[in-house]
Order: C-alpha cells, then structure tokens, then sequence
C-alpha cells in the first residue's frame, strides 16, 4: 500500500490541458473560469493521472544516477531488456465524487487488485493487472476512485 | 452549458473530432505534462529498435483525454460522475481521432437527474480506438 502526495496547482493543470489540445477557459484561465458553473478552474477528467509526477518511485521517469531504458547512444540505455518491457494500458475507469481543483492537496492511495491471463492472436498471452487508487482532498475527503487495468504482452501488438 | 433532462432524449448524440493529424510532438508534450515518460511514446529509436513497434504511439491516458474534451464540451464543466474507457487499438502520429457521445439512459437518483453516456472514439479509417461509458449530473 503507498500513499503519495498530490498537491493540485493551476499551472500543472493548464500544461496538462495544452497537451490535450484543450481550449476550455475552465482549465486555462482563473478570471473566466470563475464566470462558469463551477465557479473556478477545475481539472480535466484524467487529470488525476499525472499523480505519477509526484510519485518517487514511478518506473516511467528517468531518475539521476540510475540507467534508463529508452534511446541514447545505443537504441537503448540498458542491455537485454525484453521489447515489451513498459506494458500497456488497458483500461482506465475513474469515479468522481467532485472534481479537483487548484489549492487541493490530494493523498492517493494504491491498491493492488486482480490479476488475470489470456490468450491473444495479436500479441499472444496477456496478463492484465488491476490497481485501485483513491485520491482523497485535505479534509479527508474521497475526491476520485481511479481503476486501472494495465497488460504485459508476450510479443508486441499487431498493428492490423 | 449544462445539460437538461427536459431536452434531451436516448439516442441524443454528440461528436467532435478531437485531434487532427495528431504530432509527435504532441506525444512529447502530454508525457511532460502527465509525467508518464515510457519512451514507447516519444522515442522513435528505442521503439523501433528496441520495442519492435513501426512508430512511437500515443499513450492510452492521451487518447482518453482527447475524449474526455468532447465529453465535457457536451456535458458540462465538473458535472461527470463517471468516466471508464477500454483501450481497443493504438493511436498513431498522424492520426485524426473522432469522439462520440450517444445518451443510452436518462434516470433520477435521490431527486437528482443523470444522463449515462456510451462513448466511441474512432480514427481516419473509422477504426474505434476507444470504447467506453460516462455518467453526467444534469439539470431537470
């Protein structure tokens, strides 16, 4: 069981609504978001995902001192590794019981939940693996219910 | 804007295209902003040569948010309840994403009106690359 600290800020969530392209005032822009509905900014709906950038242990982030797997002077920073290394994702599911916004200070919470294998044709045997976190605000309180259903795959996927 | 149960019906639809020939650098900018950095995402190098893939791929998380955006254009700001996606194919640079909203319920629970949304996301050649549901608070 971890438990990372997620502070929420305006910045964080306007560089996260860039990315996808986003022009919703509500996410860009603190005097016209609070002429909205929701009276302020507020995060988009995956937001909650780049808890991983206050995670200390994230495998996905280069870290100093220690060997990254992706491309630098060879194809790849670290020898042997399998092609499918990072695993995909295969699901997302997400509770909101109200949306973020900036000033929060969240607590996620990860769970483990099951793990299941199948049989692919486009990329042979899958092993799917669940995990549960709970991003609960400063007051304690349960702000989203995230569901994550990641798969390592025997080979990579076919494109067809 | 919000939505009101009075004026919508099941089988109401709403889509938008939510990228257009989608960059790599657009790659690089969501693993920056979501801090997911697998260089399956951004770099060509290690995911050719390494991961045996044709390109680097958008990450999942990118896809769900391009659809979130058409999702919350129709629905509203903060009124989703509920949002779940299942990843069904790869998104690749150059692609054009469409995103689909179709109401399959309208309900009250304790006094409060919701809508139950299924949504489809598809690329150029009509290949869905999400599937998925969503729960929006609406106005009587």
């Amino acid at each position: 069981m971890t438990k990372i600290t997620f502070p929420v800020e305006a910045s964080h969530i306007m560089m996260f609504a860039r990315a996808l392209g986003e022009t919703n005032p509500v996410y860009l822009d603190a005097e016209a978001a609070k002429e909205a509905e929701t009276g302020g900014i507020v995060a988009p709906p995956t937001f909650v995902q780049a808890v991983a950038q206050f995670d200390p242990d994230y495998h996905l982030r280069p870290k100093p001192g220690q060997k990254w797997f992706g491309s630098a002077k060879g194809p790849s920073g670290i020898d042997g590794k399998p092609p499918s290394s990072g695993g995909l994702h295969a699901e997302q599911h997400y509770e909101y019981h109200r949306h973020p916004r900036p000033g929060d200070v969240l607590t996620a919470e990860i769970k483990q939940g099951k793990t299941w294998e199948k049989e692919s044709k486009r990329a042979g045997k899958l092993t799917f693996t669940e995990r549960i976190t709970e991003f609960r605000d400063q007051k304690g309180e349960l702000v989203v219910t995230a569901r994550s259903v990641g798969v390592k795959t025997e080979r990579p996927v076919d494109a067809g | 804007m919000s939505l009101k149960a009075s004026a919508l019906k099941v089988g109401d639809t709403h889509s938008e295209r939510v990228v257009e020939n989608l960059s790599r650098t657009q790659l690089v900018q969501y693993a920056g902003a979501s801090g997911d950095y697998n260089p399956l995402h951004t770099d060509e190098v290690y995911t050719t040569q390494v991961a045996g893939y044709p390109t680097v791929f958008a990450h999942g998380m990118l896809s769900m948010g391009l659809t979130a955006k058409m999702l919350t254009n129709f629905v509203g700001d903060g009124r989703l309840t509920k949002y779940g996606v299942r990843f069904t194919n790869q998104v690749w640079p150059g692609d054009s994403l469409d995103a689909k909203a179709t109401v399959v319920a309208l309900r009250q629970e304790n006094g409060q009106h919701y809508a139950d949304i299924e949504v489809s996301t598809t690329n150029q050649d009509g290949k869905e690359v999400i599937t998925g549901s969503a729960t929006a608070r609406i106005d009587p």
